[in-house]
């Protein structure tokens, strides 16, 4: 149990790269942008090439994570200037992308289980550090079961979303992170104050696919493979990331936004993998869980908003009976 | 000089029966510190001359020059370094998810080239509270509000201090006090007084309001189908009554004028 959460955790801060991207596009440009299916893949598959080519792990990754920049560069470059709706500009690189990656790739899957990988490499100097005997001595000291798996991955992705997150937080306080912000707020607004916001949408939209494909580099080396199929749904999980993090964590500012964008993440792969363990629900069902989830994310916070303003009314009402009752007793 | 446009022409559905001749052949030319009001009913053309200028559309011929240069092809956000615009919507010239201080970061870079620093820092906060404190709204302690939350008032103040205090070489106000109530709408033209002679701006402001386009401004024009015809300044401009305008387009068109808001508007 303890194990499978562990994982489930591992996995959702790598997928909390995808699910920052997918708030870029989405929440920041309002550009509900499905590139992200096909690009997760570009990541991955580019990636795992680069590697069992023999390039070196950190080098690949950042070549996957430049070509989903392009290939949202596309998307771009086909709404602002193509002039084509944003979802179809969206579908149609999607689809474009199957393709695209399939001839990357060169074969439907690419596997990467005998490869030095990002996390293989770091291992090594993992071991020897002793981190791992020092972390599970202190769950053991806290009193949970014994746990003797590695914080390895854990630990670098932790760092690396988090400084993403940093550098996201910081770019969209700058000159040119405040007029792309605006261009998803008030385009005509912030045309008049001399922004362009083709480019700005191009550049905002290539750098959202950019961190969707680095979270699908990473996976792809997590998991030791890369599918072409590894990307459907993708759009869906990354956007129930964001609706249940704003949801639960709030979004008043980017900074609490892009922490409960990863709050968010983390929250999804622990639900899929609880629900994954009641019986009578079987992977298949995955899809069924999520949207589920997505609609409960969007529906109760309206039920509770909506409960406490009729509680609200309800006492006002009766403050106001009483008063009057008051007044008659007094008189 | 600095606007000036020679011979712009304008013809939207061309050919069809719904064309319809939005410029023709207009000249003007704006010296430093004018400001000008233009008036002319429903469909004059007042708004296709705000856009030509704006270069939100590229006339069909003709030219335009601001500060003698040429910017007839150069794109509206190109444009928009010269030129401060506020639009008829209140709701059009600010960003309304974010904040205040945001909404003037992004107005400070208008003129400039927009790098990867920080938009709001310690020393431009205290600028952005200096220019806030001469609308007297006590918008100055609220630079972290979310800008959706000001009434519309507030905001069209706000969009003009954003469209004004870069000092642009043109300020184009396109009806800016038409969507607001009566006090909102007397208070902003206040406001937009106080701030042209202050920055001794070059403006054009388009304006339903007969009695406004008197008030403000030292030089007054009425169009009419797509055509200047009628160009009064100085002292002329002063004595002008809504009256006299009145019967100027009636002697020039030998018709009325065909809308009651262009009167009491």
């Amino acid at each position: 149990m303890l194990i499978s959460l562990f994982g489930a955790v591992e996995s959702g801060v790598i997928y909390a790269l995808m699910a920052l991207g997918v708030y870029l596009s989405f929440r920041i440009l309002h550009f509900p942008d499905l590139t992200v299916d096909g690009s997760f893949v570009t990541g991955a598959g580019v990636a795992g090439v680069a590697i069992v080519g023999g390039m070196s792990p950190i080098l690949a990754t950042l070549l996957g994570a430049f070509a989903g920049f392009i290939a949202g560069c596309i998307t771009g470059i086909l709404h602002t200037k193509g002039k084509i709706n944003a979802l179809l500009a969206g579908i149609l690189m999607m689809i474009a992308l199957y393709s695209i990656n399939l001839r990357l790739m060169g074969q439907p899957t690419v596997s990467m289980l005998n490869e030095s990988t990002l996390f293989s490499q770091i291992q090594s100097w993992w071991v020897a550090s002793g981190f791992d005997s020092f972390f599970n001595n202190i769950i053991l000291t806290l009193g949970a079961e014994r746990f003797s798996g590695t914080w390895l991955v854990f630990t670098v992705m932790v760092i690396l979303t988090l400084l993403v997150k940093v550098f996201l937080d910081y770019f969209l306080k700058t000159e040119i992170g405040l007029a792309l912000r605006a261009t998803g707020d008030n385009q005509k607004m912030i045309r008049s104050l001399s922004a362009n916001t083709d480019f700005l949408i191009i550049v905002g939209i290539g750098i959202s696919n950019g961190l969707v494909a680095l979270s699908g580099a990473l996976i792809g080396q997590y998991g030791g493979f890369a599918n072409v199929n590894m990307g459907i749904g993708m759009i869906v999980i990354g956007l129930a990331s964001v609706i249940i993090g704003e949801a639960l964590f709030g979004k008043r500012t980017i900074i609490i936004a892009t922490l409960a964008v990863i709050g968010g993440a983390i929250v999804y792969r622990i639900v899929v993998t609880l629900a994954l363990r009641v019986d009578f629900l079987d992977s298949g069902d995955m899809k069924l869980i999520t949207a589920i989830l997505v609609i409960a994310a969007l529906v109760t916070p309206r039920i509770l908003q909506a409960r406490r303003e009729k509680k609200r009314r309800l006492q006002k009402k009766a403050e106001l009976l009483q008063r009057k009752e008051g007044e008659v007793h007094g008189a | 000089m600095v606007l000036k446009l020679k011979d712009a022409s304008m013809t939207f559905n061309e050919g069809t029966p719904d064309e319809k001749k939005a410029l023709q052949s207009v000249d003007l030319e704006l010296d430093k510190g004018e400001f000008v009001t233009v008036i002319g009913s429903n469909g004059a053309g007042k708004s296709t001359l705000m856009n030509v200028i704006s270069g939100s559309l590229i006339p069909d011929v003709g030219d335009v020059l601001i500060d003698e240069g040429h910017v007839v092809h150069l794109p509206e956000y190109k444009r928009a370094g010269f030129i401060g615009r506020v639009f008829q919507d209140p709701m059009a010239g600010t960003a309304p998810s974010m904040t205040i201080e945001e909404n003037l970061a992004m107005a400070f870079s208008r003129d400039k080239k927009r790098k990867l620093i920080p938009g709001v820092t310690k020393k431009r906060k205290e600028m952005y509270r200096e220019y806030l404190e001469t609308l007297n709204l006590g918008l100055e302690d609220r630079l972290n509000a979310k800008v959706g939350l000001l009434s519309g008032g507030e905001r069209q103040a706000l969009s003009l201090l954003m469209a004004t205090f870069t000092e642009p070489y043109i300020l184009l106000l396109d009806e800016h006090t038409a969507a607001l109530d009566p006090s909102r709408a007397e208070l902003i033209t206040e406001i937009t007084g106080d701030v042209v002679k202050k920055f001794d701006l070059t403006t054009l402001m388009v304006t339903h309001n007969m009695q406004q386009a008197l008030d403000l401004g030292d030089r007054l024009i009425m169009m009419d189908k797509g055509q200047i015809i009628f160009d009064v300044s100085g002292e002329k401009k002063q004595e002008l009554t809504i009256k006299n305008l009145l019967d100027e387009f009636h002697r020039i068109r030998g018709r009325q004028i065909d809308s009651d808001r262009a009167v009491l508007g």
